[in-house]
């Protein structure tokens, strides 16, 4: 095939009768159009201990009553015995763009006494959402748009200890930053002062580090050197201290979002309060396409690769067969 | 061990699944997902493929050369060729941030055969294979579809001869081919030939016949109420009526691309003279998302799933699905590896056996010369021999005629002596 590369003579003013003007830039309108018409989805998973503020942080990020908490009013707050899943969807609208926003919720997590392998029900999870999604991929009749139940994201709420990960963290973010875009965040920093909270956050880097634990965003994804010095000035910022609230309160005469205390306002969206502003710029107003392109073309990719691999290697009399002729899915090593 | 409460998880998605709508109280900045995504795909650039079929002489790729504002390469094909040919060209264009990777693939020789039965044969092949090469991306293990590049077509322009009667039974049976593989946008070629009134019965003999004979062409998308109206005006103007040119004449004080006869400049931007304007505002600007949406939710899942069936995968009933179609994939695949390595073997050993006849054949060439040579040595040798003979018998002669020689001189010698003395007695006598 022959490679031409050729310009057209390329104009400054669109007039449709501008000679000279194909339009080949109209299709940005056109998809655009498009996406306004099929809306977008988001799932977004919070992992953490309880009492961490992670509702109410998706409260605030989402701007409504999206959590779990704020479903169940009349049940007790309880702490589970076991780790639960509990995903809950909402279709928001902003102008004129809609989204259907899934939480996640895992009560429970780290809430046990022995906490070993807390992380595997959340593997198994977030696996079977990438097994649904295959299921549906290789149906031979595939609906025109596959609803995308993957999790994009997962939030991880380290307690403000100021010293450094603990085992449980370590062991979780190790696990899951192979399946999934994990974003630590640091809760309830408005317990830290500021040198407490970069000595904190500079020791969380080393560990992560130490444990070679990518999150996000991941070195070997950045795309171009444009890419790579925005995602580096986010690297240098996470973990984000970041603190939650779903009440307003006048401050200098304006109502902002904040937590007031005796001895003063902790403004949410104030950037020399907190890290919130950031941590919500990052995952909704500049890098959600870029979440969920990672999600879809190298999280799920390798568990379709893996899945795909693991059911030539073994012989089919070995596997074993569930009720409804599903070969087992097999717990793979690095799910022990 | 902690075990997941799968109860608790099918409850709470429920209650999810006719997901609530919610108000937002705030800003959030969400908003600002499409352009996220149209910046993505910015960044990846845009690929967008032609298919040209008519006739030789119709004018397509001046049709093309006129729609992109470019001069693609190529030479007018001669009239001579033996079947349909398709013919391939990729081509990087920008307008201001956009990337577009065009191909245009052009029919060479339709229509130019006495028989034409198959023409459309090699038509539908290609387009196949461009399918074909998607779905083996697809259901590769290791892939990167993101990256690849998409070579399926995403509209075909059937220009159809302005003969103002009628199309041709070779058109009609064309498209029957091809309606249900791509999406088809007819137009009128050359359409300064015909005048406007006959122009206007032409159109509606096509259309009619094209929906007599159930010949789905592509229709313009009329769901979304941005687009809604204009598309189903421009339905109505279908087959569009087009004249290409690239080049320039001077009307007025600018200069448009137009073909000039004596009678009159034929303009191709003035709406009134053709259709080309409304022809490029519906495939490029208005609608070459829908088309390349088209082609992949509409016509390329037909193709996959005639061919996944042919190859015998089911859904069966929804408990049993999955892996089966991966499984019996790989094992027809290993089942093709097989078959290949057999017929490799079958070649290995046919060439095996051919070297060795032919090895034979040498070997027999090889004592024939040696046998040749040794009784030409034999030949040389007796010839030797006997001129060998024959030269000593001619010594032999030849010294026998010597001594012959030396007797006679000896004698002729003593002859004269006794002469002579003969001669001195007489004369001794005549003295006395």
């Amino acid at each position: 095939m022959a490679d031409v590369g050729k310009t057209p003579v390329a104009r400054n003013e669109k007039t449709n009768n501008d000679f000279g003007y194909v339009g080949i830039d109209a299709i940005l309108e056109q998809m655009r159009r498009k996406a306004m018409k099929q809306g977008f989805e988001f799932n977004i998973m919070v992992v953490g201990q309880s009492g961490l503020g992670k509702s109410t942080l998706m409260n605030t990020l989402f701007k409504s009553k999206v959590s779990r908490r704020s479903l169940m009013k009349t049940e007790e707050e309880r702490i589970p015995k076991t780790i639960e899943i509990k995903s809950i969807s909402h279709d928001i609208e902003e102008k004129g763009v809609r989204m259907k926003l899934t939480v996640i919720d895992t009560p429970g997590f780290g809430d046990q006494i022995n906490n070993e392998n807390c992380w595997q029900p959340i593997m198994k999870f977030i696996n079977a959402q990438y097994e649904q999604y295959l299921q549906e991929e290789i149906n031979i009749e595939r609906k025109k748009r596959i609803p995308d139940s993957r999790v994009h994201c997962c939030i991880y709420f380290i307690p403000p200890t100021g010293h450094c990960l603990r085992p449980i963290d370590i062991e979780f973010m190790r696990h899951l930053s192979k399946v999934v875009n994990i974003v630590p965040v640091i809760a309830k920093a408005d317990t830290l002062t500021l040198e407490e909270r970069d000595f904190f956050k500079q020791k969380i880097r080393e560990d992560l580090r130490a444990n070679e634990i990518d999150i996000y965003p991941q070195k070997e994804f950045d795309e171009d050197a444009e890419d790579r010095i925005i995602n580096e000035k986010i690297r240098e910022m996470i973990p984000f201290a970041v603190v939650g609230s779903d009440q307003e309160y006048q401050v200098n005469g304006k109502r902002l979002l904040g937590r007031k205390t005796r001895w003063g306002t902790v403004e949410v969206e104030n950037t020399a309060h907190c890290e919130f502003a950031y941590l919500r710029d990052l995952l909704i107003r500049t890098h959600m396409q870029n979440i969920k392109d990672i999600t879809s073309s190298i999280h799920y990719e390798m568990y379709r690769v893996r899945r795909l691999n693991e059911n030539n290697t073994h012989p089919n009399g070995q596997q074993a067969i569930n009720a409804n002729g599903v070969p087992e899915h097999e717990v793979l090593s690095h799910e022990m | 061990m902690q075990e997941i409460t799968m109860a608790a998880t099918e409850i709470a998605r429920q209650a999810g699944e006719g997901a609530r709508a919610v108000p937002l109280s705030g800003h959030v900045g969400f908003d600002s997902m499409p352009d996220q995504l149209v910046n993505k795909s910015v960044n990846h650039g845009f690929c967008f493929n032609i298919l040209c079929v008519g006739e030789t002489g119709l004018g397509k790729s001046t049709l093309m050369d006129t729609l992109f504002n470019t001069k693609f390469e190529g030479e007018p094909t001669q009239h001579n060729q033996p079947g349909v040919q398709l013919k391939s060209n990729t081509y990087e264009l920008q307008e201001s941030n956009v990337r577009l990777k065009l191909t245009v693939v052009n029919t060479v020789g339709f229509g130019d055969q006495i028989n034409k039965e198959d023409s459309y044969k090699s038509i539908v092949e290609f387009i196949d294979a461009q399918f074909e090469a998607y779905l083996q991306e697809e259901l590769k293990i290791k892939r990167t579809l993101h990256s690849y590049h998409d070579t399926r077509i995403h509209a075909c322009l059937y220009f159809i001869a302005p003969t103002g009667h009628s199309l041709k039974s070779l058109d009609l049976v064309t498209m029957k081919k091809l309606d249900s593989k791509v999406n088809i946008v007819p137009i009128v070629a050359k359409s300064d030939a015909i005048s406007k009134s006959e122009l206007a019965k032409f159109k509606i003999k096509i259309t009619s016949e094209l929906v007599s004979n159930g010949v789905q062409i592509y229709q313009f998308p009329t769901d979304d109420e941005t687009v809604a109206e204009i598309n189903s005006t421009m339905n109505g103007h279908l087959p569009f009526a087009v004249v290409g040119s690239t080049e320039e004449v001077k009307i007025g004080n600018k200069m448009v691309r137009a073909r000039q006869y004596p009678w009159g400049t034929v303009q191709v931007e003035n709406e009134n003279h053709c259709d080309f304007v409304k022809l490029r505002e519906m495939l490029i600007r208005v609608n070459m998302e829908d088309l390349r949406e088209q082609t992949h939710t509409r016509h390329y899942e037909l193709y996959r799933r005639c061919k996944l069936e042919e190859m015998g995968f089911k859904d069966t009933d929804p408990d049993s699905k999955p892996f089966s179609l991966q499984e019996t994939y790989e094992a027809k695949r290993n089942e093709f590896m097989g078959e290949l390595q057999k017929k490799e073997e079958e070649m290995r050993q046919m060439f095996v056996q051919r070297v060795k006849e032919k090895e034979a054949e040498l070997k027999e060439a090889e004592k024939e010369l040696h046998e040749k040579f040794d009784r030409l040595k034999k030949l040389h040798q007796d010839e030797k021999k006997k001129l060998e003979d024959k030269k000593k018998s001619l010594d032999d002669e030849l010294n026998s005629f010597k001594q012959k020689k030396t007797a006679a001189e000896l004698l002729q010698a003593q002859t004269q002596q006794a002469g002579s003395s003969s001669t001195l007695k007489k004369d001794k006598e005549r003295k006395n």
